[in-house]
């Protein structure tokens, strides 16, 4: 994990000063970042073999528990939305984990998506509470008890999302350290195995589940407040797809892989969507089957744990 | 309140519905079975295949040939895109990656179904296709005092039928048939008994994207055709084949009859509801029957 | 001694100067917010035809104030998240001097308080709801066409003049905020007109649905006198085609409030007897200005260029761009500068009369725009290979818009049935 640290730290550091030489990028690097944590999210799960293909849901938990608190006028900080976002998500991740948990493979990836095309189909269809596909507002709340313009809450919310990716990867990597992380590669290599040693498969991934919903709804926070607006797609699948999508090009099972890739993942939409406005989707497809078939380089982590696991 | 006449009313409304989600799903399940792979890429194939039919028929009625035609031109569009875009995929594509880990697999399908979004948009533009010859010619049957069409009553629901017995009877008494049935339910062992899988994998991938291409051509008939419409279709199916057990053929036919019942009960008693119904009964479904419904026990393997 | 403060002033009065009058840029970028993908890419695609038109129009005779314009367009179809950010990459990166956003009211409702915080101007060309001006103030949005309450209460003028003895209605809308919003402004007005009527089904089938057998078999049960489709697209053309096909459409008096936008690709599946209307006065063979040389002119080149007649987003496309050129000339006049800044420019569209290619507009002091409403019957004639309007009824944009100040929802519900007669509605038959 040392050098993964080290690595993490100077790549920071390098972040830190872009927005301050560049400052049109700060917001897109705010969201790069905050995807970045929905994404490892994913990370923490394909550390157990799993992909959900309904993390929207915990994103757009997140997300909309900032904009009915902003709605009720309690003016939050957004200090403690943040928080709040994650807290509700991991509260909905632990009751729902309770059946999610007991499936694995294609079966864990379409349970979960399942329940979140309900919560997308909700979304939209109680419009008189969420909206509807309107979506809502969030008004800009204070950072750090102070009401900052435009430009200074840009340049204070990137701080601030660096800031809780930094704690954010260093906490999961220690999880991923810890005997309980271990389990998680146990989980996919070899399950029967783990359960004779007396540990349940199931309650190793439930920790599992409920620790990436946490990144999902903090994800989810700090994209409403950044953006200053939520909707129902923030729950749809293709935007789960895009969360697993953007693990893979990171490289899966790696940490600072997730924020890599999140960021390479946001400055090619916004090409592919400044240049070929009408054919972005094509180039994001191309550049994820070249990923896949041309350059594994970006997922050594995989073929690591696989070879380990067939050993 | 629920009469019977709601329920009967209902239940004739849900067939087309169902019927055309059938073909979708039913394909999806096939290739899960046999290939292992979910493809998400699938809705395309069911929107291709109505466009390619669109023209078809476009072409048909401009040409002033008998507008009987779009019917057999269906059929057409459907085994070309099956072979063509269905076999080209499969060839060039999936065939590199059935070594490759399962998120890997859908990643590439995923990616696929972006870049088929894509190509549909630039071939027919975006303006909503639609031929009125196949729901115009048959005209409509009444019952119970309501006029419904035949061509979305009965033909839709008879095609859906037609292409359920057949694959049964492929499945059940043919040579590829058994071969397809092994694979599916072992496939080590059907690959130590010297299954030829490339053929085999070709082969039912294309039978998968044709019977896809065909739900979306008979939807042609009676739908218009938007861009985006594959992305509906791929969760959609998904939910009815994860619904009655991947792979499991009849079990597609009851659980897409089971949606589109559900479906239409919903717009009488609770219309507000109405799209929330597929995934309710997934996720009902997946909560107590985790592999679906018609789902064969698994060994565990250590 | 006194040189350096002398100097100084020098340099500060010159500084202030051309602060003042800032010199004119090489080029005007626009940014444009359009569906170039999804669904909506019906309205989308024919937007951003009609803007590459207008555009080249405009540059060939030396752009706005002499500067030549640039357009960068973004996909609404890409979902909110990337669409926000999208456009502020092109405010902040690209240095657009102007946005036009959008189709969709969703987007128009994200993208408004954005345009707010980076102070740049935008013109929402085709959104429809009344919220925007209604629940906010916003110095920086303006609105070159009405909003979804003037297109609602002109269909129910129209419905209660042309169709006075109906009892029941039915109301089919997609269910998302547009259509249900849409749909709630329709049944506020028509209660005001006509308190009697009776709602007898209220569906709201899902947007991007593929079959309408279930909504087509209850209205076949409850055979309404009167059935609403606020639908547009895909959606509209397939409702209709089932619809007709299983006779429901001779059945009951239907009303498409959006339904220019599809009467030629519908060709013989619209029925005659259907009420259109044209979100704002848009059709291609407007009463009063078909016949005019620029009108026709325009309508030729756009089909030469897309093979297809103009459907309102067109229009509406070239309301945007008329008002921006008039208000970038009123306020290069008005300050007296070679090129104004974007505060001069927002003051500027203010009480600003323009002309697209139909009727005249006139912005409000809120910023809404007071867009006249067209709507007719559809009829057959042997010319067209697709329904027409006949029956055209022009409903001035003061008579049908919600006065400054309040809410479309409460102004509806107070309005009298006495101006379904106004004098100031005009009314056209066909014979042209």
């Amino acid at each position: 994990m040392r050098p993964e640290i080290l690595l993490g730290g100077a790549a920071a550091f390098v972040l830190a000063i872009v927005p301050a030489l560049v400052p049109w990028t700060a917001v897109m690097l705010t969201i790069a970042l905050a995807i970045g944590l929905s994404v490892l999210g994913i990370v923490v799960l394909l550390r157990a073999g799993q992909v959900s293909f309904g993390h929207g849901l915990y994103y757009a938990t997140g997300a909309y528990t900032v904009a009915f608190l902003v709605s009720a006028r309690l003016s939050l900080d957004a200090l403690i939305l943040i928080p709040l976002g994650g807290l509700v998500a991991t509260l909905i991740a632990l009751a729902f984990g309770v059946f999610a948990v007991r499936y694995r493979d294609i079966f864990f990836a379409m349970i979960n998506l399942a329940i979140s095309m309900v919560a997308f189909a909700l979304l939209e269809k109680l419009y008189h509470i969420t909206g509807g596909g309107d979506g809502m507002n969030v008004a800009r709340p204070t950072l750090g008890g102070v009401r900052l313009g435009r430009a200074a809450f840009e340049g204070w919310m990137f701080y601030t999302t660096l800031a809780t990716v930094a704690i954010a990867s260093f906490l999961v990597g220690r999880y991923l350290d810890s005997p309980l992380g271990r389990a998680l590669e146990a989980v996919k290599s070899n399950e029967t195995r783990l359960e004779y040693l007396g540990v349940s498969g199931n309650r190793v991934l439930h920790v599992g589940y409920a620790i990436s919903a946490a990144l999902a709804g903090i994800s989810g926070a700090i994209i409403a407040i950044v953006n200053g607006h939520v909707a129902p797609e923030f729950a749809y699948w293709v935007r789960s797809g895009e969360f697993v999508f953007i693990a893979i090009l990171g490289g899966a099972g790696n940490v600072v892989g997730a924020f890599a890739g999140s960021i390479v993942f946001e400055v090619i939409r916004n090409h592919a969507a400044a240049f070929a406005a009408d054919y972005w989707q094509t180039i994001l497809g191309l550049s994820l089957i070249v990923i896949i078939m041309f350059a594994p380089d970006g997922l050594t982590q995989l073929r690591f744990i696989r070879r380990k696991a067939q050993s | 309140m629920i009469s019977i006449q709601t329920v009967l009313l209902a239940a004739l409304d849900g067939l087309s519905y169902g019927a055309q989600v059938f073909m979708v799903a039913v394909g999806l399940s096939l290739i899960f079975g046999v290939l292992r792979i979910v493809n998400v890429a699938h809705g395309s194939f069911y929107a291709i295949g109505a466009y390619v039919a669109a023209s078809f028929g476009l072409f048909i009625a401009a040409a002033g040939w008998s507008p009987w035609l779009t019917y057999p031109a269906m059929a057409l569009s459907a085994c070309l895109v099956g072979i063509v875009v269905g076999g080209t995929l499969e060839v060039a594509l999936l065939r590199r990656i059935y070594g490759k880990e399962q998120v890997l697999q859908l990643l590439v399908t995923f990616a696929v179904f972006m870049i088929l979004e894509d190509m549909q948009k630039a071939v027919w533009g975006v303006r909503p296709y639609f031929i009125d010859a196949p729901l115009g010619l048959l005209g409509t049957v009444n019952i119970l005092g309501i006029n419904y069409s035949i061509y979305q009553l009965v033909v839709v629901p008879l095609f859906a039928v037609v292409m359920l017995v057949s694959l049964r009877y492929v499945l059940r008494h043919t040579r590829l048939g058994r071969i397809v049935t092994a694979v599916t339910d072992d496939r080590e062992a059907a690959a130590a008994m010297g299954v030829d899988a490339t053929r085999v994998y070709l082969l039912t991938f294309m039978i998968g994207a044709s019977i896809a291409a065909f739900g979306g051509a008979l939807a042609s008939g009676a739908t218009s055709l938007v861009p985006g419409m594959g992305a509906g279709m791929t969760i959609l199916s998904f939910a009815v084949a994860a619904t009655a057990g991947l792979g499991r053929i009849e079990g597609a036919a009851v659980a897409a009859l089971m949606i589109g019942l559900g479906r239409s009960l919903a717009v009488y008693m609770a219309p507000e509801f109405d799209v929330l119904v597929p995934y309710l009964i997934m996720f009902l479904v997946l909560l107590f029957k985790p592999q679906g419904l018609f789902s064969v026990q698994q060994t565990r393997k250590v | 001694m006194f040189k350096r403060p002398f100097d100084a002033l020098c340099a500060l009065m010159l500084l202030m100067s051309s602060a003042l009058a800032a010199d004119k840029p090489k080029e005007l970028v626009v940014g444009i917010t359009t569906f170039l993908s999804g669904p909506a890419s019906v309205f989308g695609v024919p937007g951003k035809n009609a803007a590459d038109l207008l555009i080249a129009d405009l540059n060939a005779k030396g752009g706005i104030l002499g500067v030549p314009l640039r357009p960068i367009f973004i996909d609404e179809g890409a979902g909110i998240n990337q669409l926000m950010s999208e456009y502020r990459r092109v405010v902040l990166n690209e240095k657009a001097d102007v946005m036009l956003a959008s189709i969709s009211s969703a987007s128009c409702l994200a993208l408004t308080p954005i345009a707010e915080d980076l102070k740049v101007p935008n013109i929402l060309w085709d959104c429809s709801t009344p919220r925007i001006f209604e629940d906010n103030d916003y110095k920086y949005s303006v609105r070159t066409q009405a909003h979804s309450g003037a297109e609602m209460l002109a269909a129910a003028l129209y419905l209660i003049r042309n169709k006075p003895h109906f009892k029941t209605i039915a109301g089919v809308n997609q269910d998302y905020a547009a259509g249900r919003d849409q749909w709630g402004l329709f049944l506020v007005a028509l209660k005001a007109l006509k308190p009697d009527v009776e709602v007898v089904a209220e569906l709201f089938p899902k947007f991007g649905a593929p079959d309408y057998s279930t909504e087509i078999t209850r209205l076949q049960a409850l055979r309404p006198d009167v059935i609403v489709n606020t639908s547009w697209g895909g959606d509209l053309d397939t409702f209709v085609q089932q619809a007709a096909a299983r006779g429901v459409m001779t059945q009951s008096t239907f009303v498409f409030p959006l339904g220019e936008s599809s009467l030629e690709r519908l060709g013989n599946a619209m029925p005659p007897g259907v009420i259109i209307g044209g979100r704002g006065d848009h059709y291609f063979l407007h009463p009063k200005y078909a016949q005019q040389p620029a009108f026709r002119a325009f309508v030729t080149r756009y089909r030469e260029k897309t093979n297809a007649y103009p459907i309102y987003p067109v229009l509406h496309m070239a309301q945007a761009f008329a008002a921006l050129e008039d208000a970038y000339e009123k306020a290069a006049q008005t300050n007296n500068v070679p090129w104004p800044s974007s505060e001069q420019l927002m003051a500027a569209f203010r009480g600003l009369k323009f002309r697209g290619l139909t009727s005249e507009v006139t912005i409000r002091e809120d910023n809404q725009g007071l867009e006249d409403q067209l709507i007719g019957t559809t009829i057959r004639v042997p010319e067209y290979d697709f329904a027409i309007l006949d029956r055209i009824s022009i409903y001035p944009a003061k008579l049908v818009t919600t006065p400054v100040g309040e809410r479309s929802a409460d102004w509806l519900s107070k309005i009298k049935p006495e101006i379904a007669s106004d004098p100031s509605i005009e009314t056209f038959t066909a014979g042209k």
